[in-house]
């Protein structure tokens, strides 16, 4: 079946998203829709699977128009969407999940559903135990059953939303092999990403969205080059970040040793993790998502209790408080800027001012000095270019860009001995990303010792200068952004502890 | 938050629902048989029509705007504080117990006393709830509206009991000694002092919340939970704090009931007071000046409802209808933008996560 | 004594398990009581009764459903708000039609069936098997409530709702019509607790004539873990207490009444405190879903 999208409009709000797109997919063809985050990709897909409607444009199956009011009938027409975050009930087991989208009418019989699922995963070689519970698998194991579940309503056009972003390199390798088998069967697919390396191993073909409008609909794989696609995604050559300077090691200023808590689900979430941090180095955490690292963030920010020993210049600092640890030099840059971050519905100006409201020049006898808030606001608004530059404005009101801004703002500027930086490039353009990285190399020439968490293994080989893999809650072993192989780190990041990278540091 | 412009844009918000809550109501008065012009003059006379009636609704507004306060506190934390009844309630009793405990004291010492027991007594009432949340998890709403009805049929017994004056069957306390009754402030009616009370204490209240750290460690626990949180500011402590200061403020409006209007603690002295002090809050958009505007709104459909169902014979339970339309049509308001926060913002109101 | 609760609390077993959490449940069953008692009055039928109850709670019931997920207001404060106006409009219409007078007007109520056999089982066998029909058909509905809930494609895309609403969505479930037919079902049962009150247990309508047992209601939805059987076992027990304080009370024992109408509610307080572990919450409870 050909789908076709003409001329696909779509407005937020004032903000055009799509911008006269068109697009076609073909059988037997891999599509690479890439952009930016932001560029519209996911939109125009989420318009195609039927959950939005176009503002102007048209659908073509087979060259006839058609319209989809809900993801229910682009399931019957055969399109089917594995979203970026999984669309899975956590609580329900795998046929349950299944089961759901099942319109034939039929009564619930659980056991029907497991052994077509068991069919068609020996089919297409997705291995999933029918009757797991979602919450116990792993994200390649869930994906697996978001694939499944498109295929069991006999989708034949298959749309991937970033499916490689919280993949390790294995499952990486795995889901590229998944796809050639569904092209080879006949499927029509979608592949909206960002990263270029898997758009060269697998597209067909591919198509480039910039700010919402199509900048190239037709690319054949081989007429193109990561560099070219690079350009055209952003629209300018993309500059590199400042060449990281030389710094020289300053001393130990945290020590880890067998650091252990449990997680918000009652298991362990951390088993005896050890590792020093000295001023003037960027320790890079790497890690699939959910091995811990949200939880060693937490618990050296004070938000999580644990057993072991946690030393902050040669103080113990374990079971102090976050408003203690602020004090004490940590500075914290939370992995959700929307919970954890900022005060949404606040003012810049309160937002930057909530962390020192306690002591002069902010308040005197227990009262606040509105000017000094103020005065202090515009200054960091003006210095890290935070637009708009207007310290009434809400945190909710800005882009992501900006409000990661913010957040930095209000904790750079005390000049910390230690940052926490979790995640801190999570949804936002190359500019902004840019901007932060900027930063955090700057105040690791300061002298700060960051402890950069991420999930992003290219942004970990960038800037750290040194690597630690966890899995499971503890150090699987230490590599060398600079020396250490990748596939060395993929396998340590899976859990194998490697002879080749070092265990101990 | 201190300019005029954003109060005004927070006012549209009510003054429609109000608008759109009396065009209802004019159906329903129309239903009844009678002119709704003929009765909405009526509500309007009997709440502002002359000297008796302006007293009479500040001395309602000195309660509900007491206890709105309080809830505004509660509320502005995420903490849903349904109780307001019942921590009246127990403000009152404390009233009574120490006036009648100690008679010959003298009015400098009595009051500041009086007012401290009020304060213990609802915000103890509402610190029970309060901690049973921030350990516990629990949910609020459905211990506070429980301990609500303790409070009342605690009251009741007592009243039958050790607390009933000698030489009566009915449930009522003794009177308390002169000098612990509120003095009027407004000669030839019955208002009271309470109101004054109400006054300072919604400027106090927004001193407090704009202008001292405290206030917007408060706010920003309401605001956003996490990030409050991962700032550093001790979450669970604030939320009991909230609590507390929203018990006690429902507790001194308990005590102002009791020394300025009744004299003495009976059964049921409370028409619901703690009840609609949520809808003055959450009309009053959890603002001090919407509150105290809110409170003086709904004690004027309380006073005006009586007259009109004097006058005119529709119900004066219309004034109910007329509450939960008004509180009503500002949620609806609500929706398109999200100016307290409360929308979107309720998580673990009942127990179900932090 | 637990059937007003166990008819509630089912109801508001829907509710809650496809996603909304409905505190207006205490006015809902007010207004069911007090519109079946109207219509049982004028009519002489319990069972028109009955039919006006339940219209008179799915009204309440589709007002909040369209707060609540049209227009994404707030759950909490829109249930609450709404017990006001249904306490307001109950008492007011009750003014308008019969006045304030010394003789309260009387509902024609539902007689006791009695089941033939059982109910000769002495002790246990009139207090099972003479209740009225209501009784009965709360018995009946904890396994048919059940039975919806896990054994029908219908029931697992409730829950669905209820978990994880986007997921559910993305699924081709129109989460939106299954939530305001949860709100229709709890509407139905709400009244016919309501009914309970007014005709069956009392056969007048006073102004406070539920007293709370709404939220007593979604107290033993939370005890019994969103489970028809655990509301039953959670119903039985807190009807069992506030039956207690009437029996007591009615046979003249000598604590205070008031004590004793204490019962209930310092039974919920305890039972909500011993609760802890939230396994089982429906995940996407109380939380406006919005789309686009």
């Amino acid at each position: 079946m050909r789908v076709q999208l003409r001329n696909i409009t779509k407005r937020f709000g004032a903000r055009t998203v799509n911008d006269g797109i068109d697009l076609e997919i073909r059988p037997g063809e891999v599509l690479a829709l890439l952009g930016e985050n932001g560029a519209g990709k996911s939109t125009a897909m989420k318009i195609l699977y039927g959950l939005y409607q176009p503002d102007a444009g048209e659908i073509l199956l087979d060259g006839a128009p058609v319209r989809f009011a809900s993801p229910a009938e682009a399931i019957a027409r055969g399109i089917g969407m594995v979203h970026q975050h999984f669309m899975l009930v956590p609580s329900f087991t795998v046929a349950e999940n299944v089961a759901l989208g099942d319109r034939s009418g039929k009564g619930l019989n659980l056991d029907d559903v497991g052994r077509r699922l068991t069919e068609l995963s020996e089919r297409f070689q997705l291995h999933v135990e029918p009757n797991a519970l979602v919450s116990d698998l792993s994200v390649g194991a869930q994906q697996r059953v978001e694939i499944l579940r498109v295929l069991y309503r006999g989708a034949r056009v298959l749309i991937f939303d970033e499916p490689t972003a919280v993949l390790s390199p294995q499952e990486v390798d795995q889901f590229l092999s998944i796809l050639n088998r569904l092209r080879a069967d006949g499927c029509a697919i979608v592949l909206i990403t960002h990263k270029l390396g898997d758009v060269m191993r697998v597209a067909d073909r591919i198509a480039v969205l910039r700010d919402g409008k199509l900048v190239a609909g037709d690319i054949a794989r081989a007429e193109a080059t990561p560099e070219s696609l690079a350009r055209l995604m952003v629209g300018r050559d993309v500059p590199q970040i400042p060449a990281k300077a030389e710094v020289p090691l300053g001393a130990e200023v945290l020590q880890v040793q067998d650091l252990a808590c449990t997680g918000s689900d009652g298991l362990p979430a951390l088993r005896g993790l050890s590792f020093a941090l000295r001023a003037g180095e960027i320790l890079g955490v790497a890690g699939i998502d959910g091995n811990g690292q949200a939880e060693l963030v937490e618990v050296l920010a004070g938000l999580r209790n644990a057993t072991g020993s946690v030393q902050l210049n040669g103080k113990p600092v374990l079971g102090w408080s976050t408003a203690q640890l602020l004090a004490a030099g940590v500075a914290h840059i939370p992995q959700d800027r929307h919970r954890m971050g900022l005060l949404m519905g606040s003012s810049l100006m309160e937002n930057l001012a909530v962390t020192e409201c306690d002591k002069e020049p902010l308040s005197r006898f227990g009262f606040l000095r509105g000017s000094a808030i103020r005065e202090r606001a515009r200054r960091l608004l003006t210095e890290w270019a935070v637009r708009p530059n207007d310290e009434n404005a809400l945190a909710e009101s800005l882009s992501g860009g900006n409000q990661q801004k913010v957040v930095l703002a209000r904790e750079l500027s005390r000049n910390p001995a230690v940052i926490l930086a979790a995640q801190p490039v999570r949804g936002l353009d190359i500019s902004a990303i840019q901007a932060v990285h900027t930063e955090l190399l700057r105040q690791r020439e300061r002298g700060a010792a960051i402890l950069l968490v991420s999930t992003d293994l290219d942004e970990i080989l960038t800037i750290s200068d040194r690597i630690a893999v966890m899995h499971q809650g503890a150090i699987v072993g230490f590599a060398d952004p600079k020396t250490t192989e990748i596939s060395l780190i993929g396998q340590m990041m899976a859990g194998h502890a490697v002879n080749g990278g070092n265990t101990h540091e | 938050m201190n300019n005029s412009k954003r109060l005004l844009r927070l006012a549209t918000g009510p003054v429609v629902a109000v608008a759109a809550a009396f065009a209802i109501g004019a159906i329903l008065i129309a239903i009844a048989g009678v002119d709704p012009l003929v009765a909405y003059q009526a509500l309007f006379l009997g709440a502002f029509g002359n000297k008796t009636a302006l007293a009479e609704t500040l001395i309602k507004a000195a309660p509900l705007t007491l206890a709105g306060l309080g809830i505004m506190f509660a509320f502005r934390t995420n903490t849903f504080n349904m109780g307001a009844e019942g921590q009246l309630y127990f403000g009152a009793l404390a009233t009574t117990v120490v006036a009648l405990a100690f008679p010959g004291l003298p009015r400098v010492f009595l009051v500041p006393v009086l007012i401290l027991a009020a304060a213990l007594g609802g915000g103890l009432w509402a610190a029970i709830p309060a901690y049973l949340k921030a350990t516990r998890g629990s949910s609020e709403i459905i211990l506070t509206i429980m301990l609500n009805y303790v409070a009342v049929l605690f009251v009741g017994f007592l009243l039958q009991g050790p607390l009933q004056a000698p030489g009566t069957n009915t449930p009522v306390s003794p009177f308390i000694p002169a000098n612990a009754q509120a003095p009027i402030i407004w000669g030839g009616t019955r208002l009271h002092a309470s109101i004054l009370l109400a006054v300072l204490v919604a400027i106090g209240a927004y001193v407090l919340l704009w202008h001292t750290p405290i206030g917007l460690k408060l706010r920003a626990v309401g605001d956003t939970p996490g990030t409050a949180k991962a700032v550093g500011i001790p979450v669970t402590r604030m939320v009991v704090l909230s609590m507390a200061i929203s018990g006690a403020l429902a507790g001194l409006a308990g005590m102002g009931e009791i020394t300025g209007v009744h004299g003495r603690l009976l059964s049921g002295f409370s028409p619901g007071y703690g009840n609609t002090a949520i809808a003055v809050a959450l009309v009053g958009k959890l603002n001090p000046v919407g509150v105290v505007l809110s409170g003086i709104f709904f004690a004027a459909l309380r006073t005006g409802a009586d007259t009109m169902q004097r006058w005119v014979a529709v119900p004066a339970s219309l004034s109910y209808v007329l509450q939960g339309m008004v509180v009503l049509f500002v949620l609806a308001g609500e929706f398109m933008r999200d100016t307290t926060g409360l929308a979107a913002r309720i998580k673990g109101a009942f127990g179900l996560g932090k | 004594m637990a059937a007003p609760l166990l008819l509630a609390s089912l109801g508001e077993i829907y509710a809650e398990r496809s996603g909304l959490l409905n505190p207006g449940l205490e006015g809902m069953m007010l207004f069911g009581a007090f519109g079946g008692f109207v219509v049982s009055q004028q009519t002489g039928s319990p069972w028109l009764g009955l039919l006006g109850a339940i219209v008179a709670a799915v009204l309440i019931g589709m007002i909040f459903a369209y707060l609540t997920v049209s227009l994404h207001a707030d759950q909490v404060v829109t249930g609450v708000s709404l017990n006001l106006v249904a306490l307001g409009l109950a008492t007011f219409s009750y003014r308008l039609l019969y006045g304030v007078s010394t003789v309260p007007a009387m509902s024609a109520g539902f007689s006791r069936i009695k089941v033939p056999f059982l109910a000769d089982i002495p002790v246990l066998g009139p207090v099972l098997f003479q209740q009225s029909f209501l009784v009965y058909l709360a018995y009946l509905l904890v396994p048919i409530t059940a039975w919806s809930l896990w054994r029908t494609n219908w029931g697992l895309r409730l829950r669905a709702c209820g978990e994880s609403p986007l997921a559910a969505l993305a699924e081709g479930v129109p989460v939106r019509r299954f939530r305001y037919v949860a709100m229709l079902l709890c509407g139905v049962l709400a009244g016919a607790a309501g009914a309970f009150l007014t005709l069956d247990q009392l056969n007048v309508y006073v102004e406070d004539i539920t007293a709370g047992r709404g939220f007593i209601g979604l107290a033993i939805v939370i005890f019994g873990r969103w489970r028809p059987a655990g509301a039953a076992l959670a119903a039985l027990l807190f009807g069992a207490a506030d039956a207690l304080g009437l029996t007591l009370q009615v046979n003249g024992v000598k604590l205070s009444h008031n004590l004793l109408l204490m019962l209930p509610y310092v039974l919920t307080v305890i039972a909500l405190v011993g609760m802890r572990g939230r396994a089982h919450i429906p995940a996407a409870l109380g939380k406006p879903f919005r789309t686009e």
